[in-house]
């Protein structure tokens, strides 16, 4: 399927910003979300193509606006939703529980 | 725009339902993490390049079937990937490019950079790649061919560059500081001798 991920070719996306010295992980949490999402994927929750179709089918605007682990994030809170091993629900209660922590 | 306390939020989240529900391990997120920040990385392959500069024999086994020939040197495909390694002369330059994601060669390599990754890079390396050189400051001659190899999940490449003139008289650890990410990816050569 021809989706917005298939950028070879486009047009109109500007000069390649680069930086110097650029670490491996920008954030701690980067790291945890390739980790994370590696042993989802080695322990059979999901598969590489089901994780790679997940980010490729979010709209357009999501795909191109989401930093690269952020987009892996919202991906493998997608697929585990999907394949039934947390829910959308699960995840904000979980979340919600957390915030409060936080704050 | 998520703030990156939100995005950490949204992490701790996740692993810890992981965690509770015995799907996910400490350790394991800890050696992944220490895999990909301390032991893979532009070292490993610049280290196959320097081989290949220096051993004939390697450098045949490297072009004829890179995934066998890295593993010689202890660097193993990260996910069963395999890899192809192209060589840059004075008559054909190589670059690589992932338009669909990020597919690179992770073994020898390590993570890509956030520019290999951007849309910038991704669409006009494979339409544009005598401008996206230029952009990186790499003047390639008009009558060279520029050749642009687009990686994927099962196949990864990457560009043995040429070796640097003036450069004879050195040994792998010596031709290794020369070979830089980006001339491995192809969007720059190797770096230069210093001058002695």
């Amino acid at each position: 399927m021809n989706s917005i991920h298939d950028m070879g070719g486009m047009h109109g996306y500007g000069l390649i910003l680069r930086e110097a010295d650029e670490p491996v992980f920008h954030h701690q949490w980067e790291g945890k979300v390739l980790a994370l999402a590696r042993v989802a994927l080695a322990g059979g929750l999901f598969n590489l193509d089901e994780f790679r179709h997940v980010q490729e089918r979010m709209p357009p605007l999501q795909y191109l606006s989401l930093p690269y682990y952020e987009r892996w994030l919202e991906g493998t809170i997608a697929m585990l939703a999907e394949k039934g091993v947390i829910s959308a629900d699960e995840f904000a209660a979980r979340l919600a529980e957390l915030s409060g922590e936080a704050s | 725009m998520t703030s990156d306390e939100e995005v950490a939020l949204r992490v701790r989240a996740l692993e810890s339902l992981l965690l509770e529900k015995g799907l996910v391990e400490s350790p394991a997120i800890d050696e992944i993490i220490d895999l990909f920040e301390n032991r893979l990385g532009p070292q490993n392959g610049a280290r196959v390049v320097a081989r290949a500069w220096s051993d004939p024999a390697f450098k045949a086994r490297l072009l004829a079937n890179a995934t066998d020939a890295i593993v010689e040197l202890g660097y193993e495909a990260v996910q069963g990937e395999d890899m192809v390694v192209v060589e840059n002369t004075h008559a054909v330059h190589n670059l690589v490019v992932c338009t669909l994601c990020s597919c690179f060669p992770w073994a020898t390599m390590g993570l890509p950079p956030v520019w290999y990754k951007s849309a910038p890079y991704r669409s006009r390396a494979a339409s544009d790649p005598r401008g996206v050189l230029v952009e990186f400051g790499t003047a390639i001659a008009d009558e060279a061919e520029v050749r642009v190899w687009d990686s994927n999940a099962e196949l990864r490449y990457m560009v043995l560059p040429e070796r640097p003139a003036g450069t004879d008289g050195m040994g792998e650890d010596e031709l290794m500081a020369l070979v830089t990410r980006d001339s491995m990816i192809g969007v720059t050569k190797a770096l230069e001798a210093p001058a002695s």
